[in-house]
Order: structure tokens, then sequence, then C-alpha cells
């Protein structure tokens, strides 16, 4: 599904993934975790096709294709979905007009009917009412004056509108209480499938309790340091990340 | 004896040796005296420090001739609507014998010829704009206009379009003064609604007083466009609101050339409350102008402004709004926001806020902000698979609809909102 090599970015002029390499299978659901500042952020917003992140060497592939010269919105198109760390706010754009534009985009992109209003709202209301999103939320402009928990509950949304063939989760237990943090992983594995693979960054064990990895990657100082199975978060959860930061000592 | 130094205000000299017989003599002389002792504005009167009008109307065009021609007239809503084409109100083409009970409408020559007392203390319209050369001009040369008057209680659900269009084929100069008067407790809805049906570089200078009477209520919806690159716009409001009335107004400004909207308004009675709201949507080489002054004289008043100013291409906007709160206007609660957005690395955008506080019991406040597309914004959208084109047109239109949506009239807001998607979609044409 997922093939990094070899993946060096830069951002103004200074080097943050250094040799990035990460394969993800399909089905796959592939945690990363390691501490603040080591370019896991970095890592998902590449992957997405942000703009000022400078890719100088290596390659990123989604189904044997190269995607890193693609337009954030075409990387979409082919399945890529990152759920935001910090969900953007847009006063004065309604959520249901943002969330049509969005299905409708995807779906002309993939060769796919537009869908009609009222196939359109069914869809959203089904999504909305697994994830526990009220309708008021929907009635809003996007993001405006949601909660933290909010705010992801509509990411997954986004997520099971769009459908995607690899979604990236960007710490997306962070500013979750327990029964959010609950409600948003069954709406991850809800989503779970043969043909889909996940991406789960995150600094802590916690969120792994409720998405079951598959794989384990610690990652610092801009790479891959260990790959494991779910044994290594739970290591990690023990020890930290001393070891992996402290080399740099050396 | 009046000297005017220049070769335009000379021309303004024949227009009023024209105008001042036409009813109103005194009103016609004083405002032309005010006028003349003034003459057009340039950089130098602060209020006008953005819009050079005296070198832009260094060639006057002349005065508008009645037309006779009966073009067709685009409608874009369900409205009652009286017609001024070309400086002359055209019953042929109003809907008068429509109007509801409780609605007066009559064209302002004929008011101006009986003289009413009610009318000519309103035209005067108290001291509004009383130091502003172009309110001053529009008094001495007023060719014609609507007078509508709504009976005290009369409730009017019905929208009223009160539409003035140029349809000459040559530049020409026209003049206008309409006047609104609600009485005690009436409610009404208005669209002002101001466009050239030619190509040809209209010099209009149109005003509308409106007077609201105790717990009377406004809706007052402006579209204020022009096609012409050379044609210079100017529309002011003198509004009168006494106690407990309020005055819910939007304006959009479009088109290209020279346009500036004033305002003028005078909360002048307990409780009034205000809201002046209005989007600005710039290409080509637009000047878009919004100045407003808002007095608050006597206590507990309220007034909003929230304007949004978009800018592309080589557009210009400016901002300037001043609030008043006089010495006993005490509880004043007062908030002025003022945001724009460049598309262009050729938009300018002028911002002045100004707030003159004399009371020690108020609330105001204001923001002005100036700044490009939001990249968070755009990339958010982006990444839920939406083409950038489109994601910019979203937030472009995002950003317009927080002035657009201060309105709670579901169709003039539709409206409105059409016409902000009808702008973006030029755009996206090129």
């Amino acid at each position: 599904m997922l093939e990094i090599k070899n993946l060096h970015v830069s951002v103004g002029g200074r080097e943050i993934l250094k040799g990035l390499t990460l394969s993800v299978k399909a089905g796959e659901v592939a945690a990363i975790m390691g501490p603040n500042g080591t370019g896991k952020s970095t890592l998902s917003y590449v992957i997405a096709g942000r703009e000022g992140y400078d890719v100088t060497e290596g390659e990123v592939k989604l189904n044997g294709e190269n995607i890193l010269g693609l337009e954030p919105s075409e990387r979409v198109a082919k399945g890529v979905f990152l759920a935001f760390q910090y969900p953007v706010e847009i006063p004065g754009v309604a959520t249901m007009t943002f969330l049509k534009a969005a299905l409708n985009a995807c779906r002309r992109a993939r060769g796919e009917a537009e869908l009609q209003t009222p196939e359109f709202i069914k869809r959203v209301n089904e999504a909305a009412a697994a994830l526990g999103v009220p309708q008021d939320m929907l009635k809003r402009p996007v993001n405006s004056g949601f909660s933290g928990g909010e705010k992801k509950r509509m990411e997954i949304l986004q997520m099971a509108l769009l459908q995607p063939k690899l979604a990236i989760l960007d710490e997306t237990d962070s500013g979750l209480d327990i029964d959010a943090l609950r409600v948003v992983s069954e709406g991850v594995n809800a989503l779970r499938a043969p043909d889909r693979s996940f991406v789960v960054i995150t600094h802590y064990q916690r969120l792994l309790d409720y998405i079951k990895p598959d794989t384990v990657h610690v990652m610092a100082k801009g790479c891959i340091q260990r790959t494991g199975g779910p044994e290594l978060a739970l290591e990690l959860e023990e020890r930290g990340y001393q070891e992996y930061v402290a080399e740099e000592a050396v | 004896m009046i000297k005017l130094a220049s070769e335009a205000e000379g021309a303004f000299a024949s227009f009023f040796e024209e105008m001042q017989d036409k009813g109103a003599p005194k009103l016609r002389a004083a405002a032309w005296a005010a006028f003349a002792d003034r003459g057009l504005p340039n950089r130098r009167i602060e209020s006008w420090h953005y819009t050079d009008l005296k070198a832009a109307l260094s060639k006057p065009a002349p005065l508008a001739k009645a037309s006779h021609a009966s073009p067709a007239l685009p409608r874009a809503h369900d409205s009652l609507r009286l017609v001024t084409l070309d400086g002359v109100f055209r019953p042929d083409l109003s809907d008068l014998a429509r109007l509801p009970e409780g609605v007066v409408a009559q064209s302002l020559r004929d008011a101006l010829e009986e003289g009413a007392a009610e009318v000519m203390t309103a035209l005067a319209s108290a001291d509004l704009g009383v130091d502003d050369a172009v309110v001053a001009l529009n008094a001495a040369l007023m060719q014609d206009g609507v007078v509508l008057r709504f009976a005290p209680g009369a409730k009017i659900e019905r929208a009223i379009e009160l539409a003035t269009f140029a349809s000459a084929e040559a530049a020409q100069s026209s003049y206008t003064r309409s006047l609104v008067i609600l009485g005690a407790g009436a409610h009404a809805t208005l669209i002002e609604t101001v466009a050239s049906l030619s190509k040809a570089p209209a010099q209009d200078n149109h005003a509308m007083a409106v007077r609201l009477g105790a717990g009377a209520s406004l809706d007052l919806v402006t579209v204020f466009s022009g096609d012409a690159p050379e044609s210079i716009r100017l529309l002011s409001l003198l509004a009168h609101l006494e106690g407990d009335a309020a005055l819910n107004s939007f304006a959009l400004i479009e088109g290209e050339g020279l346009a500036r909207r004033q305002l003028f308004a005078r909360l002048d009675g307990e409780n009034a409350k205000a809201a002046f709201n209005g989007a600005t949507l710039g290409r080509g080489r637009l000047h878009a102008d919004t100045t407003l002054v808002v007095d608050h004289a006597k206590p507990h008043g309220e007034s909003r402004e929230c304007f949004r100013t978009i800018l592309d291409q080589q557009s210009v906007g400016v901002f300037q709004g001043k609030i008043i709160v006089r010495p006993g206007a005490q509880k004043t609660d007062g908030s002025m926001q003022s945001k724009a957005l460049l598309l262009s690395e050729n938009a300018t955008m002028n911002n002045k806020p100004e707030l003159e506080i004399f009371a020690d019991d108020v609330q105001c406040g204001h923001g002005a902000t100036c700044g490009r597309i939001d990249k968070n914004q755009l990339f958010y959208l982006c990444a839920r698979g939406v083409p950038r084109r489109e994601a910019e047109a979203l937030l472009i239109e995002g950003f317009a609809n927080e002035a657009v949506e201060t309105l709670d009239n579901d169709e003039l807001r539709a409206f409105l909102s059409e016409r902000v998607g009808a702008w973006l979609s030029r755009r996206i044409a090129g």
C-alpha cells in the first residue's frame, strides 16, 4: 500500500526527515511512536502534500505510484486521508457545504457520479449517528467553536465519508478524554478493512489499547529507529524514548 | 459671489443654475453655499484622504437628461419596485399601484412642488453629513428621487426596491435623493439598487435619507454596482433614528471605477440600534470606499459594523469608520469590525477605524485586519480533496458570508449569496 524509501525532507532549509524508510501493507495498522520534535507530523504532511516541505531525496509510493508530484487534492482522490492533529477552523464556511464539496470533488476525481443532496445528507447523518456527532455541530461553520473532542470526531466523520485507502491519524488522541477516545477509536476500527491501511501517529500507548496496531515503529531523529509488533508499544510505555534519543549524545 | 477655482467646479455652478429653481430653493441654496465654500474634496481633507475626488472628477459629465426609453430592467428578486432612470422617477416602470396599504410613494419632484413641511424637514436631514461636499452637492443638484412614507404602525412584509439605473450611452451625471420615512412602530424591508445598464462612464451622486420614528424598524439591503471602468459612483445614506428604532443595513459593493458609499447615522433616541454591515467585491481597478460616521447622541444605543472587503487584481479598498459617543450617551454599546482579504499582490486596502468617545460608561471596540487567504485553511480543504481553485472560492465565499450572515431575512441572504457566487464564478472564469 505505502512504500516510503530513504525520504529526506527539509523545512526552511533545516533537514527534518533524514532517510526515513517505511512500508505499510494493505489492511495493516502501523503505529508510529516517538518523542516530540522527531518529524512525525512532518511525515504526515509530506504524505498529504503540504506546501513548504521540500523533499530533497527519496520517494513515497501509494500502490506503486509515486505521489510526491501530485497536488494534495489529487492525493486524496488516490485514497490518502490525513486526520489533522489540529483541525482547522473555517468560520463562514458551513460544515455541510464543506463536506459536500469534499465528497463530490473526490467522487468526480474517482470517476464516480456526484451525490445529490438527499443522498448526501443521508450519508452524513448515518456517519454522524455512528460517531455521536450531534446535528447541531453539522449546522455550524467548519470546526468553529468545536471542542477538541468534537473536532476529532469530525475528522473521523470525514474519513468515513471519503473512504480512503490510506488513513494517517496524526495524534488523534491528543486533547481527548477517555469517552471521546473510545468513540473516535470505535469509528476508526469500524473502517478497518483488508484494502485499507492506517498509519497511527501517537506519543502514548493509550490510543493503541483501543486501536490495536499490527506493527509499531519507533521514530526518532528523523528516521524509523526500530520496528516491532504491538509488544514494542508496551515496552516504550515502560522505558520511554530515552535510549533512542540518547544516541544523539554519543 | 461664490468663487470656484477649478473648471470642474465651474461646471457644477452651471448645474446649480439649472436646478436652483426646481423646488426647495432655500435648501438648495444653503447646500450650494456649503459646497462652494469647500469645493471638491482632495486628499488633504481627512475623510477623503484615500479617495481623491477632486482629481477623479476633473471633468464633470453633463447633467443627465430625462430618458423616455423603457429599457428592459434586470430583476433579481420578488419585490415591489420603484424606478428612477437617468435621474428621473418613472411611474410607468414602477409598481406604484401595487404598494400595500400603509405605504405612500411619490416622486421627489412632486414632493418638492407640494412642499409638505414633514418632507422638507426630513430632506434637510438635520445636520447629517453637513460637512461633506458630496452630500451638499447632492442636495443642491437633486433632480428627482422617491419619497416613501410608511404610516405609523404599518408592518410591511414584502420588500420594496428603490432602483436607480443609468442607461445613457454617453457619460452623464445624475443626482437623485430619496427620502424614506417610517412612522412610529412601522416596519419595512427595502432594497436599494444602484446599477448601470450601459457601459458609459456615469458620474452619479445618489443619496437616501431615512428617518425612523420611535420603535420603527427597517431592514435595508443596498446593491451598488456599475461596470464602467471610468465611472464615478457616489452613494450616501443619511439615517436618523429615534428611540427604540432599529436599522439593519447591508451593502454589497462591486463593479468597476470609483465607488464611494458614505453612511452618516445618528442614534437620536434611547435604545436605538443600528447595524451597518457590508461586503465589497473588488476586481480590475475598482476603487471601493466605505466611509461611515455613527453618532450616538442618546444613552443605551447599540451599533454594529461588520465589513468584509475582498480585493483581486489592482482593486483598492477603503474603510473609514468613525463612532462618536456624545457626552450624554452613557451605556452605548458599539462594535466595529473591518476585515480585508487580498487576492493579489497588486491589491490595496486602507483601514481607518476611529472612536471619539465623550461618555465614560460605554463599551466600544473596533478591529481591522488585512490578509491573504489563510494557508492552513486552504491546505485543510485541499487535504479533503477539494481542488485548489475551488478551495479558494469556498474560503472567499466563507469570508464574504461572515458579513452576509448578519442578515436575518432568508430570501435576501440567499439573493446576496448568489451575487457573491456569481462574482466568484467570473473570477474563476478569468
